[in-house]
């Protein structure tokens, strides 16, 4: 494989597969919350519609779905969509619905306790929602979300069959015009794994900041401050700050 | 049952701050110009129960339940477990709706509006405007982990009341050193002591600018050498404010000390009422005093 293929296919492709997976975890991510907070909704006709979201499109294959709006979509509204954004498209309404769920399981898991003490301060449904519940869900969000924002890069390879010029599409077009695969493949696995090595870490520092938000201090300094008897002056622990 | 009267008590509430030489602020200082004042009618009707039924399926927990508590007076409910005692404060918390009879506070009604004459089941920003005068601290305390001390105390005011953030912060620190946790503001709940976290509650309760405070068994969480330090915030406010309280409580001392009436209830009916010195040392009833032998 030459050094002209890598940088023009395999180097546009890279950064195709960055942008995709960035651009759909966002919207993906915006998909989770608002389905997943209206899945926790008290009306039952706002509940029943966003779980028939979540189990439509859990039950839907993303290739199917990525089809869907690039081919099906502009035929049915006159209006074609640029291939990338009508996978980026498909990947965050199908991730999302994924998403969704780890939201809402999250926020169930806030003690009722605290939607209590919400009550006993006259917060609204939504300033508890937003100031009480999701802060304190965030947190149990961040591991799940680490796990999804993978699947959606290794997902995003689905976007090269309608013609994106992805990581995936480049080792395509390597392989068809040199025969090299073993080379252009094995290249393919270490960049796909270096992509969802740099997600982890990226989330680890979400999760330390996340935990420090509720004064989870990160391990290293926890020891003292998580006791029940904190200690006196505050001189021993790392402030959470 | 007759509903009782406390018109043989006489006020509590002129004595005066008992934290001087501290350099703490008095409780009445601390609550500041919001704190329910002197100028407030005496003996006019706060809480009103009007034959409260409350069930939960078979269970009848109050069983056609009436009393009043009125403006700056401090009662207190015992009994034994299951008589219905934390029902009650849920129920001014509007955490659950009577099945039958109705609820006033300040003359409003709960989980009930009037319209065109007509008592109606309420909507939540009905129930929200009534709650505003009740403040409630739990026996779990339920800070908010994800906020600072500060923060805790300030959210509602802020968000609420639609307060001014330097406001509502200045009035916060003072309600904070009240409690004796000035130096703590910048910590979250899960680095405090329980005892400190209940404080921090009792602060966040304060700062709504509550008439009447629900103190449900505030201490019983506690490890027992932190209970003195929590009673004695309590006693404070329950001396130099005019703020009422409703307390559920097995510390019968204090409830001895800051009482004005003495409710004890058994399977969701009031058995007697009276002074805590009538109640405490001269019962009339039978259960009465078979339950307050079995706390001693
Ligand atoms: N949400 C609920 N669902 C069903 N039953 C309930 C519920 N809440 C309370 N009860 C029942 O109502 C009765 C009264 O409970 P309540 O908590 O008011 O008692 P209490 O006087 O506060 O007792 P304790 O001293 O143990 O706190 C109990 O029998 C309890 O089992
Ligand atoms: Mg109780």
């Amino acid at each position: 494989m030459s050094w002209g293929l890598f940088e023009n296919w395999i180097l546009p492709g890279l950064w195709v597969t960055v942008q995709a997976t960035v651009f759909s975890a966002l919207l993906a991510l915006v998909v989770s919350f608002v389905v997943g907070t209206l899945r926790t909704s008290r009306l039952w006709i706002v509940r029943f519609l966003s779980g028939a979201y979540f189990e439509i499109f859990r039950g839907a294959s993303a290739l199917v779905v990525i089809f869907w709006f690039a081919y099906a979509f502009p035929l049915l509204f006159g209006w074609q969509l640029v291939p990338l954004w009508a996978g980026v498209l498909a990947l965050a309404l199908t991730y999302g619905a994924y998403g969704s769920e780890i939201v809402r399981g999250s926020l169930a898991a806030v003690p009722e306790a605290q939607r209590e003490a919400g009550i006993a301060l006259s917060f609204t449904p939504m300033q508890r929602l937003r100031r009480i519940e999701i802060p304190q869900a965030w947190p149990e969000m961040v591991p799940p979300f680490n796990n999804l924002a993978i699947e959606l890069l290794k997902g995003t390879s689905l976007i090269s069959v309608i013609a994106v010029a992805d990581l995936a599409f480049a080792g395509n077009v390597i392989r068809l015009s040199t025969n090299e695969s073993a080379p252009v493949y094995t290249l393919l696995l270490v960049l796909y794994f270096l992509l969802a090595f740099s997600i982890t870490r990226g989330m680890r520092v979400v999760e330390r900041h996340a935990k420090r938000g509720v004064g989870k201090l990160p391990e290293k300094k926890s020891r003292s401050g998580q006791g029940d008897v904190a200690p006196a002056g505050g001189s021993t622990n790392g402030g959470g700050a | 049952m007759n509903t009782p009267n406390e018109s043989n008590q006489p006020s509590d509430t002129g004595s005066p701050a008992d934290s001087a030489g501290t350099g703490r602020p008095s409780a009445a200082e601390a609550l500041g110009g919001g704190a329910p004042g002197k100028s407030r009618a005496e003996g006019r009707e706060l809480i009103k129960f009007q034959d409260v039924t409350k069930r939960f399926g078979e269970n009848t927990v109050l069983d056609d339940l009436c009393f009043s508590v009125d403006t700056g007076k401090h009662v207190t409910l015992i009994g034994p477990s299951g008589s219905g005692k934390t029902t009650i404060l849920r129920l001014l918390m509007t955490l659950i709706k009577p099945d039958e009879g109705t609820i006033t506070v300040d003359g409003e009604y709960l989980t009930h509006e009037e319209k065109n004459g007509k008592l109606v089941p309420a909507g939540d920003a009905h129930n929200r405007a009534v709650r505003k005068k009740i403040g409630m601290v739990f026996q779990q305390f339920n800070l908010f982990p994800n906020m600072k001390v500060l923060r805790n105390v300030t959210e509602a005011p802020v968000h609420v009341l639609g307060m001014d953030k330097d406001e509502a912060a200045e009035r916060a620190r003072g309600l904070i050193e009240l409690v004796g946790l000035t130096e703590h503001l910048d910590k979250y709940p899960t680095q405090l002591s329980g005892g400190q976290q209940q404080r921090v509650a009792i602060a966040r309760a304060l700062a709504m600018r509550p008439q009447v405070l629900l103190l449900d068994e505030v201490t019983s969480a506690l490890d027992p050498e932190l209970v003195a330090g929590v009673l004695d915030v309590l006693r404070d406010i329950a001396h130099s404010t005019d703020i009422t309280m409703v307390c559920v409580t097995h510390e019968m001392s204090f409830a001895r000390d800051i009482s004005d009436r003495v409710l004890m209830f058994d399977q969701g009916k009031i058995i007697e009422s009276g002074s805590p010195d009538k109640i405490f040392n001269d019962p009339d009833n039978d259960r009465t005093r078979e339950f307050l032998s079995s706390v001693h």
